[in-house]
């Protein structure tokens, strides 16, 4: 272990700095949003008042505007029942869909897969298009149906991937185990499997239901004026009225962000461990 | 039997498992479509009334959309554009009809009259005037169309931020091309429109004479040219509330914009910006009602309302558009919040139309799509 | 024999697999129908496109074809579809919506047999063949012209296949474009990412997990909230900005133009890509055992020696699955573009966008997914051989 290169500790300060520099690129831009939801001011800029820390151009005014105006709150509604339906609809079929997968006995194992991910992987402004065509032809536009299935379709290959994953490191021979001493199949999936796979079940439900929360295209293609959700919300504020009221929204997608990250870690050390 | 017996474990626990999740998101799923109805809707009649977003949205809503409202019991819900067909075209085509009366354009309006996609508005059943001059003659003499009904006259300008030219100011059309007396970005709408009357006047072609030169076979490429000399100095805008926004910002050093939206930013927010007049291309817009509607009644209603003497005048309170009746031009006065006399802010006040172009709603209708496809190549180019 | 645990497997894969052929595959369905399928001229003006068929494209057909075209153009005037069959016909000839509109409220008051006389005096176009030859040639209910027009070519009067009059050749650049764009980005998250993964893989577990969740952060955030922070970044007074005057870099009046041009795309798009390309990287690199790399070392080899001939090789795997993952994202990318791009910062799917939203053009946005679908499918099938679409990982 003594061994070490005479450039070393120069390249290592190198990588440190530019890893840094990489790192400082990835979090400043999530950080600046927070300070400027609290503008005093109509605008996107920091202030001379802000950078003088006087109180004054601070306010609460965009918090009161997202949390007590109509059209967020309406907003939120959407994208609340929209990503729990779609969430569902996607977390049950995909478990079973991964329990199916990861059993050796199932044919055409490989081109199966590959078709339920590809959702995952086919760019979603084609997705959209195709679901704007598919639907518009069904006369099923501007529904929360259309949305909350192709939510679904586009969130389904989360379940599978994390519920397999979580498959793989399943010892079939518990459930031989548990059956051997006397469990019935009902109980040996509750007692067994269940909690195995559950951690994975979980991760794939939160993916789904933040691929949900953040997906904008096949809402602008396909949502009414009765179906905008919060993303769709932001949309047009960035296009059409830029204003702190977008960062204030921002600013709780950012917390509901780190709250799903902490659920998904808490999850993935419990399912190692 | 080592194999197998997992397996059916696997089968049996299985169908319980999918029972439970089908039930549990079976539920979920009926119970979140449920509370998707809102309470409102069920009690109460609304109608959607699609204007064009931020400060002008505003006064229709203060103007008139509250005391209608309050008048009928019907409630409105408010959704916005940027103009154009699209929307009422594909909805026409998906057979899902959502939006019922529109703020819509000249050239619009003639198109979608053609199209079939609006509804034909008489001007006798809109209401006289308070003196009881019939509709038809309080009306201004301006352009008549078959499917909507005269509203305001508003007019793309440009204007700049005060701060940002301290000594000379811009004062002409020609200033706006001019990169070098005044260097900095410039925002233009994402579209044909106006656009190509701005080049124009600024190359040197007198405002009435506009329409004729686009309708030479040069004309179009005359403009274009034009445009191209500030192309990559150009930030464009598509919702009439972000011009105001990107010269605050200090985005653009000038914009074009709608003359009301940046009426009210000086006025109410106090920016300091200022309005050029040279070169404005005026135009008129219309309250029109989309074909297809299940609240045609209501839509019609609506429509009558905001287009009564009362309705117009009132909008010169909240914003600078010119109202098309003369009974409501004679109540014209001051802005409600601030105070200021709106005479001399209306698009068609004597200061203003020196060098007006006069927005051509034929050659608009005639041309839209062909200008807004070769736009499109344009901008890319 | 009944075969019970496959019979099991596929009844559980089953609920899925018919799902996503509904709801994702059926619509993609629909969109290649879309591409080649346009039954709109046929539907309104059956008789006419069946009348032209016999006609021979030059000169004027005859009598009876123009009372068919008159009688059926009135009636798409009652049934409100001429707006749409003038739309039609626009986009194959400009000028021909006004033609149609025009002649359609005409029809009310005028004209009558013979009707290849009358229907001159409505409008002048239909003395001359070419707004018959359009209709002849948008007649057909199955038609490759979308997919000409995806790649810049088009029919003329004659039925040729030509280019694209000059300031329609758009698509074919755009393409190029979006690629070159595409791999920028994948070469800058590439450049960025590599160190950053390596550094974690490297980093003691506590420390490695921190660092990782710098990550992470961005990644589960809002792709909307990222694009937004971007633009108050960029903007010309925005923080980058201001940092660069306070800082003397840049005087007041030169702020830089980062946004609402292709720098604005890059930047962005780079920002939100980065995490798919450190996590494949990561957890190919966490594999790798450190004590190879010491061993290389304890036989004498430098450590750029020892990077390049041990750690590198292994760690190519990861390299592939980011760059794929990244560029297949990358390729198909609409919002950010859209919102931080301006005019030149425009990819293939802001026009897809644009042609279902806006134009209309439902048959060409249908042709130009199909297009990108290709592209993307082929790289998928790339990645499946090269990788194993049955190993993607998450988080």
């Amino acid at each position: 272990m003594t061994i070490s290169w005479s450039s070393l500790s120069s390249g290592k300060l190198a990588l440190w700095l530019f890893c840094g520099l990489v790192f400082l690129f990835l979090v400043t831009p999530i950080l600046v949003i927070i300070p400027l939801s609290f503008n005093a001011e109509p605008y996107f800029t920091f202030t001379r008042g802000m950078l003088e820390l006087d109180s004054q151009a601070y306010s609460l005014r965009w918090y009161e505007q997202v949390i007590f105006g109509e059209q967020w709150q309406r907003a939120a509604l959407n994208s609340l029942i929209i990503g729990v339906a779609a969430t569902a609809l996607a977390t049950t079929l995909g478990t079973l869909a991964a329990l199916g997968l990861s059993s050796p006995a199932l044919p055409w194992r490989r081109p199966l897969t590959a078709l339920l991910i590809s959702p995952l992987i086919v760019p979603i402004v084609i997705s959209a298009a195709g679901m704007f065509f598919f639907y518009s032809g069904l006369n099923l536009t501007q529904t929360y149906s259309a949305l909350i299935l192709s939510h679904a379709a586009l969130g389904a290959p989360f379940v599978v991937i994390t519920v397999t994953a979580s498959m793989a490191g399943f010892n079939r021979e518990l459930l031989l185990a548990a059956a051997s001493l006397g469990a019935g199949p009902v109980r040996s999936f509750f007692k067994v499997q269940l909690p195995i796979i559950s951690p994975g079940v979980i991760a794939g439900a939160l993916f789904a239901f933040a691929a949900s929360l953040d997906e904008v295209v096949v809402v602008l293609f396909m949502g009414g004026i009765e179906q905008r959700t919060i993303p769709r919300e932001m949309w047009s504020g960035i296009r059409e009225e830029i204003s702190p009221a977008i960062l204030a929204a921002a600013t709780f997608l950012i917390l509901v962000a780190i709250l799903l990250l902490i659920a998904v870690e808490l999850l993935q050390k419990r399912s190692t461990e | 039997m080592n194999t197998i017996k997992p397996s059916i474990c696997l089968s049996e626990t299985s169908k319980n498992a999918l029972r439970g999740i089908f039930r549990g998101a079976f539920l979920t799923t009926l119970a979140a479509l449920s509370a998707t109805i809102p309470a409102g809707a069920q009690d109460h009649d609304f109608i959607t009334v699609v204007s064009w977003g931020g400060s002008y949205a505003r006064a229709s809503v203060k103007a008139h959309h509250e005391r209608f409202e309050q008048e009928t019991g019907i409630q409105i819900k408010l959704d916005e554009y940027n103009g154009g067909l699209a929307q009422i075209r594909a909805q026409a085509e998906t057979g899902n009809v959502s939006w019922d009366v529109v703020d819509m354009q000249a050239g619009d309006t003639l198109l979608g009259c053609d199209e079939g996609l609006l509804e034909t508005v008489d001007e006798d059943t809109l209401p006289a005037a308070p003196d009881g001059t019939p509709a038809a003659a309080d009306f201004l003499d301006v352009y008549d169309v078959e499917c909507g009904a005269k509203s305001l006259v508003y007019s793309t300008v440009y204007a700049y931020h005060d701060d940002r030219f301290p000594e000379h100011k811009p004062t002409t059309m020609a200033d706006f091309f001019d990169l070098d007396k005044f260097p900095g970005r410039r925002g233009m709408r994402r579209a044909p429109n106006a656009n190509l009357e701005f080049a124009l006047v600024a190359d040197g072609v007198p405002a009435s004479q506009v329409y004729e030169v686009l309708s030479d076979a040069e004309g179009v490429a005359r403009a274009l040219r034009k445009l191209d000399s500030i192309k990559d100095q150009v930030v464009w805008w598509e919702a009439g509330a972000q011009p105001p926004q990107m010269l605050a910002d200090g985005e653009v050093v000038m914009s074009t914009a709608y003359n009301g939206r940046i009426f009210n930013a000086w006025a109410l927010e106090g920016q300091p910006l200022t309005i050029v007049w040279d070169g404005q291309v005026q135009a008129i817009t219309y309250q029109v009602i989309v074909a297809g509607t299940s609240k045609l009644e209501l839509a019609r209603q609506f429509v009558a309302f905001a287009t009564a003497t009362r309705s117009l005048a009132n909008i010169t309170r909240y914003i600078s558009y010119g109202p098309l009746r003369h009974s409501s031009i004679a109540l014209v006065d001051k802005h409600e919040e601030t105070g200021v006399a709106m005479g001399p802010h209306m698009p068609n006040a004597a200061q203003n139309i020196a060098n007006a172009v006069h927005e051509d709603p034929d050659w608009w209708a005639d041309n839209q799509d062909e200008m807004n496809e070769r736009f499109a190549a344009w901008l890319i180019k | 024999m009944f075969n019970k645990p496959r019979t099991t497997a596929i009844l559980l894969a089953l609920p899925l697999t018919a799902f996503i052929l509904v709801t994702f595959v059926a619509p993609l369905g629909s969109m290649f129908m879309r591409s080649l399928y346009d039954p709109l001229v046929a539907d309104i003006m059956p008789g006419t496109v069946a009348a032209l068929a016999q006609w021979d494209g030059t000169g004027l057909p005859s009598e009876q074809v123009y009372a068919l075209a008159a009688r059926e153009l009135e009636r798409a005037r009652e049934e409100r579809t001429i707006g749409k069959l003038a739309t039609r016909l626009n986009r194959d000839t400009s000028g021909l919506r006004s033609v149609i509109t025009r002649t359609g409220r005409a029809l009310k008051r005028k004209g009558g047999a013979p009707w290849s006389e009358s229907l001159p005096t409505l409008h002048a176009a239909w003395g001359e063949p070419a707004i018959w030859q359009a209709l002849a040639r948008t007649g057909a209910r199955v038609t490759p012209v979308y997919y000409l027009n995806a790649v810049d070519l088009t029919f003329d009067g004659s039925g040729a296949i030509v280019r694209q009059p000059e300031e329609r050749r758009i698509y074919a650049t755009l393409f190029i474009k979006t690629l070159r764009v595409s791999l920028t980005i994948t070469l800058l998250c590439l450049i960025i990412g590599y160190p950053v993964a390596y550094l974690i893989a490297q980093a003691p577990p506590r420390q490695g997990r921190l660092l990782l969740v710098l990550v992470l952060v961005p990644f589960w955030t809002s792709l909307l909230v990222r694009t937004t922070s971007w633009i108050v970044l960029l903007q010309q007074q925005g923080v980058v900005n201001d940092l660069l005057v306070w800082l003397g870099l840049a005087p007041d009046d030169q702020r830089l133009t980062m946004i609402h041009n292709m720098t604005g795309t890059l930047v962005a798009m780079t920002y939100v890509l980065a995490p798919f390309m450190i996590l494949p990287l990561y957890s190919v690199m966490r594999g790798i055992p450190a004590v190879q790399m010491q061993a290389a070392a304890s036989l004498g080899a430098s450590w750029p020696r020892a990077f390049y001939r041990v750690y590198l090789p292994q760690s190519l795997p990861g390299v592939g699955a980011g760059c794929l993952l990244v560029f297949i994202l990358a390729i198909g990318y609409y919002i950010t573009p859209a919102l931080v791009g301006g005019q030149s910062g425009q990819l293939i799917s802001n026009f897809i966008a644009y042609h279902i939203q806006t134009s209309l053009n439902w048959g060409l946005a249908a042709a130009l997914g199909c297009v990108l679908f290709v592209a993307v499918l082929l790289l998928f099938l790339l990645y499946d051989r090269v990788l194993g679409i049955d190993r993607m990982r998450l988080g």
